[in-house]
């Protein structure tokens, strides 16, 4: 299967020692699960997951007047954004259209970025297009790994003492058994946990001592995906892509208000305008009557049968035992209790609109105690 | 009582002019967790290579064809409540649906025990 064209990520030998079902995904051979998506999906919940996402493209950004430079291609207020904090933003098109989502963090005089998998040749090549005047640098060799669940915590901070105060969405410099990492209290499953940067060629040694720990197992693509639905998270290229705008995603907390104010960003006048006027879809969370997964490609119907809509993702959910999905649905249809009719293989479904997340989020927010 | 398998990664198991059908360990080990299932009711008539259940992992959705034709006398209920039969014991209790079947010569078509492994062990 290795003959397919795709990439190899630095542990794809480990993925393979630790049983994973290899599939290609974002032009990798990327781990899909290892004993079953199910379990992964719950021991992440109640213990702690280790995840591989080397293939997400990591960038440092530096130049000259920086944060004024950066802040023409994102919607966000990085004058707010001191050292070591991260916040999560996207690049657009004129159209004030998606061309990709991402975290962006300030660490001393860089940002460094974290952008999909399978867009992240193109966002370079799109940001050295807008900032001629700054230095992109892709990291190829560097390795990302994420720790998530609520003992990821225990687990880390018992290799590297001191991460234990990082709260949501702050990161630092720390060692993990003399491997430098740069690591962030974030990620992408609505638990608390780690991202973990280190180079490709100390990866290794960081998973296994990761994995030995007793709280750790590893998990593949398949319970990230439904660990991220659970948490109402959009997965780029699926809930997002280049026919959405933030407004009509639902992502308007990732344009901060003196951005929507001032502009000065691609698809201001758009985004603008759809502020105030709304949009003519929106999206939201669907709880699917019974069991049956309701997938991505599925149709939000009108009384008549016209489709109205489109389902983004959907599955089963592990923890509520139940079918849940995000769907673009028409404006007046968005409310938290609208009735929404969909239609899947000739199938009718029952849903209605339900606030996201589905599963709480359990973020170690500063003050929040614990 | 005699056991059939397909191509399609169904076992059928004959007693008289009854079969009973569901899919094999292998192909519960590649779908994955189930999570729901959708039988056919009773006197639903089914033919061969046609659709005949629905089964849905946390990946993805598969439909089941009737490995043989005939007129359905028992959908397996026990697979609305606990769809993970499949995964636990998918040549017993996660059986899918029963049969009578309408042509018995159909079954000689279908692959004996030792046929599948062989069948398998070349995928």
């Amino acid at each position: 299967m290795s003959d397919t064209g795709e990439k190899t990520l630095p542990l794809d030998a480990w993925h393979r020692a630790k049983g994973a079902r290899m599939v290609p995904f974002a032009g990798y051979q990327m781990p899909i699960q290892y004993e079953g998506i199910m379990a992964e999906h719950k021991w992440t919940r109640e213990s702690a997951g280790l995840f591989d996402v080397s293939h997400m493209g990591q960038l440092v950004i530096t130049g000259p007047n920086l944060d004024k430079a950066l802040e023409s291609v994102l919607p966000a207020d990085l004058g707010l954004l001191k050292d070591g904090r991260l916040r999560y933003s996207l690049l657009l098109t004129e159209d004030g259209a998606i061309i990709d989502d991402l975290m962006v963090t300030r660490r001393g005089d860089h940002f460094y970025l974290v952008v999909n998998g399978a867009t992240k040749d193109g966002d370079i090549a799109h940001l050295e297009r807008m900032l001629p005047g700054l230095v992109i640098d892709h990291m190829k060799e560097q390795a990302l790994l994420a720790l998530q669940g609520q003992k990821a915590v225990d687990a880390l901070s018992r290799v590297a003492p001191g991460v234990e105060e990082l709260t949501f969405m702050t990161g630092g410099m720390f060692e993990i058994d003399g491997v430098p990492a740069w690591i962030s209290r974030s990620g992408y499953t609505g638990e608390d946990g780690f991202e973990i940067s280190v180079q490709a060629k100390d990866v290794e040694k960081v998973a296994d001592l990761l994995a030995s720990q007793p709280e750790v197992k590893p998990i593949g693509l398949g319970a990230r995906d439904s660990l991220r639905l659970e948490a109402g998270l959009p997965l780029y290229g699926h809930d997002l892509d280049t026919t959405t705008t933030p407004v009509e995603a639902d992502l308007t907390f990732a344009l901060s208000k003196r951005r929507r104010e001032e502009g000065g960003f691609p698809g201001w006048h758009r985004i603008a305008s759809e502020l105030q006027n709304g949009t003519i879809t929106k999206r939201v969370g669907l709880a699917v009557e019974g069991r049956q997964p309701v997938r991505e490609g599925a149709m939000v119907v009108d009384g008549e049968g016209n489709e109205v809509g489109r389902v983004t993702s959907g599955g089963f959910s592990p923890t509520l035992e139940a079918a849940i999905a995000m769907a673009y649905v028409p404006l007046a249809s968005a409310q938290e209790g609208t009735a929404i009719t969909l239609a899947q293989r000739g199938k009718i479904f029952q849903a209605r609109v339900v606030p996201m997340p589905f599963v709480p989020h359990k973020y170690h927010r500063k003050g929040a105690g614990k | 009582m005699s056991l059939y398998f397909t191509k399609e990664h169904e076992w059928i198991q004959v007693e008289g002019d009854i079969a009973t059908v569901g899919i094999t360990d292998f192909a519960q080990g590649q779908l994955g967790d189930i999570v729901f299932v959708e039988v056919p009711s009773a006197g639903t008539q089914v033919s061969q290579g046609g659709d005949a259940a629905v089964v849905e992992s946390v990946k993805a959705a598969s439909d089941v064809y009737a490995p043989v034709s005939g007129e359905v006398v028992e959908g397996n209920a026990a697979l609305e409540a606990d769809p993970s039969l499949v995964n636990t014991a998918p040549e017993g209790e996660g059986w899918f649906f029963k049969l009578k079947l309408s042509d018995e010569g159909q079954l000689e078509g279908l692959m004996n025990a030792d046929e599948y492994k062989a069948f398998v062990d070349s995928q």
